[in-house]
């Protein structure tokens, strides 16, 4: 299988805290990885280095062959990746379709001139990104609140809308952080068939995040363990379910 | 998509219709000079409201120098034809692309800065341009720039700012605008979006300053001088209170606060002594009751404005 996203023992150090050290993982083209661990073991910090938010200390990044430690976000995202946020962030005064669109400014081909003067490609541009935008609305069932305001959404249709919008950025990995935080068992279950579908339909890898232990155990390929900075474990989902340390990180050492 | 186009041109209509009613009352001297004055007063505070409000009101980057750039402007175009013997066209250009150069200048560094920081830094750079101009003797210094001429007129002012509503209309609704409002939404998720927000925080403030730029030039050509206690910080919040009043990030309010606070002003002229208290009364009363301002950040659209009715003609076109 070919090589997506090659990270090379990184590590960062946040004034004397050490808040992942020596973190090695691989991404093939098309996988489904989980990384998961408890509460405050660097799985954020993880992923804002591989997304660019924070340069590692030490080691580095390699994606589609390109190195991307040191380069910002901005950029990282225009090789190709995309990622979710923990706590949402959408642009909330924006309407819905207009989240999306956004994420089109990296493929738009009119110029400067061409907007200011509605002239040339811009409204053959316009046309098709609203309709590219309307297309994976729908995939979302999200088209029929195209023009409400992004923060008026419920909790869920908002999760769905950020997938939604990083997606439209056409990236060959996603970055999902806590896809499933603060969503009930039933829409937890329906964003496990979402996440499966997303990636077959648009042809990605995707790296999840995530504490529901049912989610990430059923749909990921292998899963990566950190506690306290450091990658306890990596495996499939089975290997990892009977791994000693992972269950101690989780559950605590066995008292005699 | 033939719609946009339509509607496009039926506002540049609806301008033609307004310009040509105004225009004839002119020249039938129905409006008398202290109005036209006024008028002339309040299409070049429409340009600055609007170009400030691209960059506090859409882009979300708060800065409270337009003054300076407005003197800029102002300054370089009357060298141009002063000094330099220029017609005013090209006083117009080089002062707009002066103004914006600077921006660019200024926008670089200071663009890192959020918020508050931003706010205060561009304060004191309006502060430094005026400074700067009061020591230069070659324009005047504290007597500023005198002997210019009068080659601001109506048409003039108002096609410009016609130019000006439209290009930032216009800039709005493209991919462009979609990237700095994003920006003011969230500029960690706008980086995320692979936008390059230094680069698009850095657009909006040249153009912003460049348009300021624009207006300084009109300025300076219909009161036949330059003079630097004109562009204190005070004018820089005159105009931040027109972007806020309206509502920021809406173009038809930034332009309903310049009319109105224009006319406001205007009007209180009689009486000096109130002008202030007055005026400080309406701002207390309008934030306490509609922080947002008047629109929000929503704009005022062809079907509100029929409801609504009985507004200021311009507001309603510039959508």
């Amino acid at each position: 299988m070919e090589e997506l996203l090659k990270v090379n023992d990184i590590s960062v150090v946040f004034g004397g805290l050490r808040a992942v050290s020596n973190f090695s993982m691989t991404i093939n083209k098309g996988e489904l990885i989980g990384l998961i661990g408890p509460n405050g073991a660097g799985k954020t910090t993880a992923f804002n280095m591989i997304t660019g938010v924070y340069t590692p200390t030490e080691g580095e990044i390699i994606f589609n062959g390109t190195k991307t430690s040191g380069k910002k976000s901005y950029q990282v995202t225009q090789l190709g990746m995309a990622r979710t946020f923990q706590n949402i962030r959408l642009f909330s005064e924006l309407s819905v379709i207009d989240n999306v669109k956004v994420a089109y400014n990296m493929h738009v081909k009119y110029g400067l001139v061409e907007a200011i003067g509605r002239f040339g490609r811009y409204f053959d541009e316009e046309d098709k990104i609203t309709e590219m935008a309307m297309d994976l609305l729908k995939i979302f069932h999200l088209e029929d609140k195209a023009d409400e305001l992004a923060k008026n959404l419920p909790y869920g249709e908002q999760r769905r809308l950020e997938i939604a919008r990083a997606l439209a950025t056409g990236p060959k990995l996603l970055l999902l952080d806590e896809p499933a935080a603060g969503m009930n068992p039933q829409e937890t279950k329906e964003l496990m068939e979402l996440i499966r579908w997303i990636r077959e339909k648009f042809d990605l890898a995707i790296l999840l995040i995530e504490h529901d232990m049912g989610l990430v155990m059923g749909v990921c390929e292998r899963i990566y363990v950190l506690e306290y900075g450091l990658c306890i474990a990596n495996g499939t989902p089975d290997e990892i379910k009977h791994n000693k340390r992972v269950i101690e990180a989780y559950l605590g050492e066995e008292v005699l | 998509m033939n719609i946009l186009r339509k509607s496009d041109l039926k506002r540049i209509v609806a301008c033609a219709i307004l310009f040509a009613a105004v225009q004839g009352l002119l020249f039938a001297e129905i409006i008398g000079p202290f109005w036209e004055l006024n008028i002339v007063l309040i299409c070049i505070n429409i340009i600055l409201a609007v170009s400030l409000n691209l960059i506090n009101g859409y882009t979300g980057q708060f800065s409270i120098g337009h003054a300076g750039f407005l003197a800029v402007g102002a300054y370089t175009g009357a060298i141009m034809t002063v000094k330099l013997g220029f017609p005013f066209e090209v006083a117009l250009v080089v002062g707009t692309v002066a103004a914006g150069f600077l921006g660019f200048l200024i926008g670089l560094p200071t663009l890192r800065l959020n918020g508050d920081y931003l706010a205060i830094a561009t304060l004191g750079l309006g502060e430094i341009i005026r400074i700067c101009i009061l020591n230069i003797d070659y324009v005047g210094g504290a007597s500023g720039l005198m002997g210019i001429p009068r080659f601001t007129t109506f048409a003039w002012v108002f096609w410009i700012m016609i130019f000006v509503i439209f290009f930032i209309k216009n800039f709005k609704n493209s991919s462009y605008g979609r990237c700095c409002l994003a920006i003011r939404e969230n500029e960690i998720a706008a980086d995320t979006m692979g936008i390059d927000t230094t680069k698009y925080k850095v657009m909006a403030f040249t153009l912003g300053a460049a348009f300021a730029g624009t207006a300084g030039v009109l300025f300076s050509h219909y009161f036949y001088i330059a003079h630097p206690a004109s562009f204190t910080f005070m004018r820089s919040f005159d105009i931040l209170t027109m972007v806020v009043l309206g509502g920021l990030g809406s173009m038809t309010g930034s332009i309903t606060g310049a009319v109105l606070l224009t006319f406001i002003s205007a009007y209180l002229a009689e009486y000096p002594e109130w002008r202030m208290i007055i005026y400080s009364a309406t701002m207390i009363v309008l934030m306490l009751h509609r922080p947002q301002g008047l629109f929000g950040n929503k704009e005022l659209s062809m079907k509100m404005f029929g409801l609504g009715g009985g507004k200021d003609g311009r507001t309603a076109e510039s959508k």
